[in-house]
């Protein structure tokens, strides 16, 4: 697959203006699928999580999961949707070796939830308020794994394997209606909407919103309409992009792509493409023309959903704070410059932040714990930070260190055995012997030592030039092998050399 | 001791509890008329001679220990072949699902093992259940046990005649627009279509999911109370299972019996399930039931249904379309037959295709060409969603008919059995043949065939339809008992004693002709 032509971005939006619609999928964390009694789980061996209903046997029926209707209207609340009175499935017919019953069963006219709104906050601070159409529910295809030919892809394939676990986990798509005015931050808005919706539903805890693993995966629809025009352009659905990144590329690059096309003269092909995370480009999928006939009709096999005003109303008394508004509280109360709060943020560790704070430590410090070092050894072992150590324990970390039972060197020595499972940061210090040597006879011993061996800074410091006292420091940090307080051990040079600041 | 394949499954139930017969001894008696006459019939697409009688003697060794069975324990049962069975192939009359097994079994086929009933075999059926006359089972037609050139019914023409020629006293049969209650008719036996959602569905190879009901099929009307009994009442794995507490069926059959049980009933007649289109010694045969429902102190009141007139072109609307997506999952990849295209690339469509092409008989390809067509785009409207309104009529119809009847009746069928090959030239005669069953399945609401004599003119079983509102299944039992006695008592017998003598023949011995029985043609 070679990159097609594209045109600079400033020119493509000079001539054209973007016009989006995304289609967001959120897989659901509930205990069981959709329509059966099977584990809605992963990592179990091929097939193991079927039954005849998930496996589309013949006489196999579907029975709905009450948590996933549950779910989906905290969602469809949390977007600001209306919640149907009656709700109906509707069979999605087609053919595919993926789809056990050769049909999905999807909601068509009547969804579960529909007409809602999302404001989302653009890093320049600009506010784009994204309209929903419907939140609607639907079951999961199985995976495909097409074995032989050099893509992995279908195509050249000697010949597929189908796991059916993924089939019937249940799923809500967002659809939203078009967006249009996005302009130059069109990409952008790909990106903080989708990171909106998975904020939005690991809020609700509703999903496990892990994008890597498919949790939240996005289907993104981008035209063009020529400058001074107000006819549409032709649209495509770019499938398969699976990580915030890969949103706002795959738009910034089809607004490209077909501002080069359309400005040759070329016309858009009404078509699904797929995302190439390794190459950054999207390629031709199945063509898709509006005429596409899925034959929906009314799903006989399930009665029509009504959820009651009643548990609606409960429901929506369960919504967590909205993620934005909490995000803005949580600065404010914080105080962090924006970057850092930012920092925080983007590396997904709010909610151990606050937790680390709740568990007594100071902001800032939480803070820079967390983005720091815990961050540098989570990515070195390749895991999420806070999968690695609890907010309660870094907290417990931070308080040895304020009461100058640690420095921050040793302190970075007694996460690694806390990481290590060694015990709580007062038991590795125990256990390692790392607390700071506070007797200041032993310092002093040391002190008088390295100032007898250097009478040259002693005279600077005497001098006055008290920044000369870091060597000798240096020397006494050696000596006390680091377990020592800087600062203390600082404080005494200077008092020892007869110096005073 | 008298033949004990001619007893009900209610009489053999009672030799069974005082333990003066074995359920081994009631189950060879019924495998070995199997061996004797199906050659013939072909009721059976499978007959699991040991199994049965392995759990026969399960069930008896209980008994002798003492245990306190249901009522219809240790007495055998045929299965239609739509019902998913974890130890026989389950085929639905195709052959796209020959020798397929299933890893489950259907909810009314474990309610059957659980209440300790004897698995026979598997019966025979036009395939998918598309069909009202067995000849379209991709395994052979079953034959009428009234005359072997004319058909049993259909769908589920392997259970009636598997009933009526004495293999089995009981069977199960599913009904999406006649197929029990028809089969019942042509064969003069007794066919309960229970209220949609009375009997789970889970398991039973849906044709058309909305109409689909699976239910009773036997000799007598208490035999299918006490059956329904065993098979009805909620399944959380059927979503359009109703909650409902049921009462007793066998109570409400019993119920019937009683002395005036017919006294003030009012007995709808529809009048546009009468008149022309009825062969004659049907017409005859339902006035002179009219005539003696009135006697016995029935009060029969005429009936409009005027939205009747468009069930059977609703019916074949919406039935299609479901069936075609149903039949969509017969693809090849987790089950049944795969064929491979003759030649060119073996991707996974062409497969189906071939798949699907080989595996489906005419009428199904007919039908998901039908059903197809009128779920597409642009059709949607005109033809499914129309068909959806006339339903919502037909319902209509029904509720004011009863606001004014406690039941209404009507011939099962228009016709009595007619010959092999007669309608297969024309989809159009055939489908009418469902005329007066259709209603009842579009609107849900329970029905009955129980037979009500012989057609003069061919000596062949006629049968009389009774619905009643939803859920009212029980009246269908105690006003159908108190008919059947009724009837019976005008006769001075009952109808199947009136069959002819099978010859009885080994398995494999040749192939039936219609000389393979003597007739015994009398007035009923
Ligand atoms: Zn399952």
């Amino acid at each position: 697959m070679k990159k097609a032509e594209l045109m600079d971005y400033d020119k493509a939006l000079e001539l054209f203006e973007p016009v989006l619609g995304f289609e967001v999928h959120v897989e659901l964390n509930t205990k069981t699928k959709m329509f059966c009694g099977c584990a809605n789980e992963f990592g179990q061996g091929a097939n193991t999580n079927t039954c005849p209903t998930c496996l589309g046997l013949p006489g196999g029926l579907p029975q709905v999961n009450a948590k996933a209707i549950e779910s989906s209207i905290r969602l469809g609340l949390a977007l600001g949707c209306e919640i149907a009175e009656y709700s109906r499935f509707a069979r999605k017919n087609y053919f595919y070796p993926d789809t056990a019953k050769n049909f999905q069963t999807s909601q068509y006219d009547e969804p579960i939830a529909f007409n809602g709104q999302l404001t989302i906050e653009l890093e320049s601070g600009r506010l784009v308020t994204v309209d929903i159409e419907r939140a609607h529910m639907e079951d999961d295809a199985g995976k495909l794994t097409h074995v032989g030919g050099a893509t992995g892809r279908i195509q050249g394939a000697d010949y597929s394997l189908v796991d059916y676990n993924r089939g019937g986990v249940p799923l809500v798509e967002i659809v939203t209606q078009m967006i249009e005015g996005g302009e130059a931050d069109s990409p952008e808005i790909g990106r903080t909407y989708v990171a909106a919706i998975r904020e939005i539903v690991k809020a609700l805890g509703v999903s496990n919103a892990r994008m890597e693993e498919g949790n939240v995966r996005c289907d993104a629809n981008v035209s063009l309409r020529p400058r001074g025009s107000n006819v549409l352009g032709t649209r495509t659905e770019t499938k398969n992009v699976n990580s915030l990144r890969s949103v706002e590329r795959a738009v910034r690059y089809e607004i490209q792509r077909q501002a080069a096309l359309l400005h040759a003269g070329g016309t858009i092909t009404q078509e699904t493409r797929h995302w190439h995370e390794d190459t950054g480009i999207t390629s031709a999928g199945r063509p898709k023309s509006d005429a596409d006939d899925y034959r929906y009709f009314p799903e006989p096999d399930l009665v029509p959903v009504a959820p009651s005003r009643e548990w609606v109303e409960e429901l929506r008394a369960t919504l967590p704070e909205p993620p934005a508004a909490r995000r803005k509280r949580l600065q404010a109360e914080w105080g962090f410059a924006n970057l850092e709060f930012q920092d925080v943020v983007n590396s997904d560790l709010l909610d151990v932040v606050e937790a680390t704070i709740a568990a007594g430590a100071a902001a800032q410090a939480a803070r820079k714990w967390w983005t720091g070092e815990v961050a540098r050894l989570a990515n070195a072992s390749g895991v999420s930070a806070d999968s690695l150590v609890q907010p309660a324990q870094v907290a417990a970390l931070i308080e040895l260190v304020v009461a100058g039972t640690l420095t921050d060197r040793l302190a970075r020595q007694v996460l690694e055995g806390v990481i290590g499972g060694e015990g709580t940061p007062l038991e590795v210090v125990e256990s390692r012997g790392l607390a700071v040597v506070s007797d200041d006879g032993a310092l002093i011993a040391a002190i008088d030592e390295a100032l007898a061996a250097q009478p040259d800074v002693l005279a600077k410091i005497r001098d006055g030039k008290v920044q000369a006292a870091g060597a000798v420091i240096g020397a006494v940090m050696k000596a006390m092998r680091g377990q020592a307080d800087a600062a203390r051990v600082r404080e005494l040079v200077l008092e020892r050399a007869g110096a005073a600041e | 001791m008298t033949n004990v394949i001619k007893l009900s499954a209610a009489d053999l139930s009672g030799l069974l509890v005082e333990r003066s017969i074995s359920s081994v001894e009631v189950t060879q008696a019924h495998l070995d008329q199997i061996a004797a006459v199906d050659t013939g019939v072909h009721a059976f697409l499978h007959v699991a001679g040991e199994a049965a009688l392995a759990a026969a003697a399960r069930v008896d060794a209980r008994r002798a220990a003492g245990e306190v069975l249901g009522p219809l324990a240790g007495v055998p049962i045929a299965i239609k072949d739509v019902l998913a069975t974890i130890d026989m192939p389950s085929t639905a009359g195709s052959k796209i699902l020959e020798g397929w097994i299933p890893p489950y079994d259907a909810t009314v086929v474990r309610r059957v093992r659980d209440a300790g009933l004897i698995l026979l075999g598997k019966t025979n059926m036009d395939e998918f259940a598309m069909g009202s006359s067995t000849e379209f089972s991709a395994y052979g037609p079953t034959h009428n046990p009234w005359d072997y050139d004319r058909i049993p019914g259909g769908s589920g023409g392997g259970s009636a005649a598997a009933v009526s020629s004495f293999e089995a006293p009981l069977a199960l049969g599913s009904d999406t627009g006649g197929s029990i209650r028809q089969p019942a008719a042509v064969t003069g036996s007794v066919g309960v279509k229970p209220t949609y959602g009375g009997v789970s569905r889970y398991g039973s190879i849906a044709l058309a999911s909305s109409l689909d009901q699976v239910g009773p099929v036997t000799r007598t009307v208490l035999d299918a109370a006490l059956l329904h009994d065993v098979i009805g009442g909620h399944d959380p794995l059927d979503s359009t299972s109703l909650t409902d507490t049921w009462p007793s069926m066998a109570a409400a059959a019993r119920a019937g019996l009683a002395d005036g049980a017919l006294t003030g009933v009012r007995v709808g007649v529809i009048k546009e399930l009468s008149g022309d289109g009825f062969q004659a010694g049907v017409a005859q045969r339902f006035t002179e039931t009219l005539t003696l429902l009135s006697a016995a102190g029935a009060e029969i009141v005429e009936i409009s249904a005027p939205s009747f007139e468009y069930a059977i072109a609703a019916y074949y609307l919406i039935l299609p379309a479901e069936a075609s997506s149903n039949l969509a999952r017969f693809d090849s990849v987790r089950f049944g037959i795969r064929v491979n295209p003759e030649d060119g690339p073996l991707t996974s469509e062409r497969v189906m295709a071939a798949t699907r092409d080989a595996g489906f008989g005419p009428e199904v390809k007919r039908r998901i060409i039908l059903g197809t067509y009128a779920l597409s785009a642009g059709y949607y409207d005109a033809y499914y969603g129309s068909a959806q309104k006339v339903r919502t009529l037909i319902q209509r119809d029904f509720d004011a008919a009863f606001s004014k009847v406690d039941v209404l009746v009507s011939p099962s069928a228009p016709t009595t059995a007619f010959k092999f090959g007669e309608k297969m030239a024309d989809p159009m005669a055939m489908y009418l043949n469902d005329v007066t069953t259709i209603p009842a399945n579009l609107a849900g609401v329970p029905g009955m065939s129980l037979p009500m004599g012989l057609a003069p003119e061919d000596g062949l079983p006629v049968g009389l339809q009774i619905m009643a509102p939803a859920k009212m299944d029980a009246r269908l039992y105690s006003f159908g008992a108190a008919v059947e006695a009724l009837l019976e008592a005008s006769w001075g017998h009952t109808l199947l004693s009136r069959a002819p003598e099978l010859a009885r023949r080994e398995m494999f011995a040749g192939t039936a002709t219609s000389t393979a029985f003597t007739s015994t043609e009398g007035a009923v």
